[in-house]
């Protein structure tokens, strides 16, 4: 078997009566980004500083190509950049020596220093404002700041704590094109967020709950692996429609998306069935068309299972 | 249809800096009006000049009925406004925070403990009122703020980004708080980054660099604004379908999307079909090409870019 850049068996972390990661298993390849998806609470946090060599696991093990976390946190942490949910930059030093503090600090030479700020411009597109003040920056670019300061030392693994928490949908963009850019030179990405449509934008995914992976998979495959039989309703009655299905049990849930009522049934459900239930409850609606599942229909869907 | 805010050329200068440039809406009573824009475009400011902060330095406005300039005392009075940090008192408790801004709002004695009641309630805290406010989750605390900001039953309310760094279950429940105002009847005036949040809205207007640059529902504003056809490559490596697709003339916009690649092109009954071709030409035959639905965030995205064409072609300032 060849050996993963990222490799974590059995971590487990309890803080008092709470086990907030219960048992991850995880591989990570080059130039793969890995998505820890769930809500607030699930583990994200947790696991990435126990991956980081912040917090000592319990149970388990993880190590970064083959170098223990715990054992050689000195060396492992050379290879990995890592960037919590409030990273720390200088607010009155600018843009450019924010980068240069921290080359300082990972003992960049000189000679590498000016080839990697102007790689890093490019990734980011920050160069306009390197003479700005850190903490005169929007939210996304910061963001972009942070992430630059991180891959300074151009680590082969790059951990991130929610980065597009917060952040406008066009910044949001900018910050997993740069994260590919990164994938294509080979180094590997686990990258949490509660954003379920972020699902999609990565090469496999975890989702988690109750500090366990509930799934791990391809994106695609996941959805694929959808068996839920999935509507949309339009309807003037939203609160109508979801009493009525869910008092007939004729839905397993439903809820608002968009202008419709998107409503979940067993596998094999017919839209037939949510036709009658609604009108024999006198709830009037103009059309049932199939839905497509997103990851939100997926995390709902498995945290009911599991529970 | 009557009007809950009519804007008209709205302008603020700060020195040479002009955060909102001529920008007119008009909010109908009784709906929820999303008001969208990167960082920095200028939403913020806009919310301000509405609610009688910040006077505008240019243009007018009428906010439920009376004008920005003459009366704003008034309508001060009558708007609810809660803005993206966090307006209570950590250190209080529930009960005190309420109470202190029943003063603020000079709800009368008769109503008073009514309404600290229901805004104790729609946060979910009754029976933790005496509660420091400080130690509430996130989610918890946004719904007491907007309590609070609609303690004296405003028919207007402004939402400044009232979800940001919230949980998905808590927006959920925020925003099901924001349907029963709507049928109450109340005006919700909101911005929000989040776009599965924007869908819920029923008109959404998009200003960026200080311009309105987009108005439309949400619905409108994925299938007539967008005015394309959004599909999905999928099979060979994204970033070189990306690279060698985005330059040419059929495509409007090219992007990594995990393992697969979106582009959008003009509307057409071959649209699929020209694209397949690119794409075989490209040399990756054996590649998957499928129509898929634009979401409100490549809407978004579009508008911006194309803004930032003509920001370019006019020689102005970019972003």
């Amino acid at each position: 078997m060849t050996m993963s850049l990222l490799a974590a068996a059995n971590l487990r972390k309890r803080f008092g009566d709470i086990e907030a990661v219960a048992g991850i298993d995880l591989q990570v390849e080059p130039g793969e980004i890995f998505g820890l998806i769930g809500p607030d609470g699930a583990g994200k946090t947790t696991t990435l500083r126990l991956l980081v060599g912040l917090l000592d696991a319990d149970e388990g093990e993880a190590s970064i190509a083959g170098l223990d976390v715990h054992k050689q946190p000195d060396r492992a942490r050379e290879l990995l950049g890592y960037m919590p949910q409030q990273y720390s930059l200088y607010g009155d030093l600018t843009v450019e020596e924010n980068l240069r503090f921290f080359a300082d600090m990972h003992f960049v030479s000189r000679a590498d220093r000016q080839e990697r700020l102007a790689r890093l411009f490019a990734f980011s597109r920050l160069e306009p404002y390197a003479k700005r003040p850190a903490g005169k920056l929007s939210g996304g670019m910061y963001k972009k700041l942070a992430l630059s300061c991180c891959m300074i030392h151009t680590p082969k693994l790059l951990l991130l704590d929610e980065p597009t928490t917060g952040v406008d949908p066009l910044s949001r963009r900018e910050l997993w094109e740069i994260l590919y850019a990164f994938a294509a030179e080979g180094v590997a990405v686990v990258v949490s967020t509660p954003y379920m449509d972020e699902a999609e934008r990565c090469h496999r995914v975890g989702l988690i709950h109750g500090g366990r992976f509930l799934l791990t998979d391809r994106p695609q495959a996941i959805l694929a692996g959808f068996d839920e039989a999935l509507f949309e309703v339009l309807t003037d009655d939203y609160d109508g429609a979801r009493a009525a299905l869910a008092q007939q049990q004729c839905a397993l849930r439903s809820y608002p998306a968009g202008d419709a009522l998107k409503v979940a049934c067993r596998p094999g459900a017919a839209p037939e069935t949510i036709g009658r239930t609604l009108t024999a409850a006198g709830v009037a609606y103009r059309s049932i068309e199939p839905g497509r599942p997103n990851f939100e229909d997926v995390f709902l869907s498995r945290v009911e299972v599991s529970a | 249809m009557t009007m809950a805010v009519t804007a008209r050329n709205l302008v603020r200068r700060f020195g040479e800096f002009t955060a909102v440039d001529r920008v007119s809406f008009e909010v109908p009573a009784g709906s929820v009006f999303g008001f969208l824009g990167p960082n920095g475009a200028g939403k913020t400011t806009t919310i301000r000049m509405l609610c009688g902060l910040l006077a505008p330095t240019e243009g007018e406005a009428e906010v439920i009925g009376f004008d920005l300039r003459r009366e704003v005392d008034k309508i001060k009075e009558n708007i609810g406004y809660m803005s993206q940090r966090f307006s209570l008192y950590a250190d209080l408790t529930v009960r005190q925070n309420l109470e202190f801004y029943a003063g603020i709002y000079r709800i009368p004695r008769a109503k008073k403990a009514a309404r600290i009641a229901f805004a104790v309630k729609m946060a979910g805290l009754t029976g933790a009122e005496h509660r420091l406010t400080g130690e509430l989750s996130g989610g918890v605390k946004q719904r007491l703020a907007l309590g609070a900001a609609i303690m004296h039953e405003p028919r207007l309310i402004f939402l400044d980004e009232p979800t940001a760094g919230v949980d998905p279950a808590s927006r959920r429940d925020f925003w099901d708080l924001i349907a029963e105002l709507r049928r109450q009847g109340v005006t919700v005036f909101v911005t929000t980054h989040y776009m599965d949040e924007a869908e819920h809205c029923d008109r959404l207007i998009l200003i960026y660099s200080g311009r309105k640059i987009a108005e439309a529902s949400p619905r409108e504003l994925v299938t007539d604004i967008i005015a394309g056809t959004m599909l999905e490559i999928s099979g060979p490596p994204p970033a070189e379908v990306v690279a060698r697709v985005e330059k040419a003339p059929l495509i409007k916009q090219a992007q990594i999307f995990g393992l697969v690649s979106h582009v959008l092109i003009d509307n057409g009954a071959d649209a699929t079909e020209r694209v397949r071709a690119l794409v075989r030409e490209a040399g990756w035959p054996e590649a998957q090409v499928r129509p898929i639905r634009a979401s409100l965030e490549d809407a978004f995205i579009h508008l911006i870019e194309r803004e930032d064409r003509r920001i370019a072609a006019e020689g102005g300032r970019a972003r």
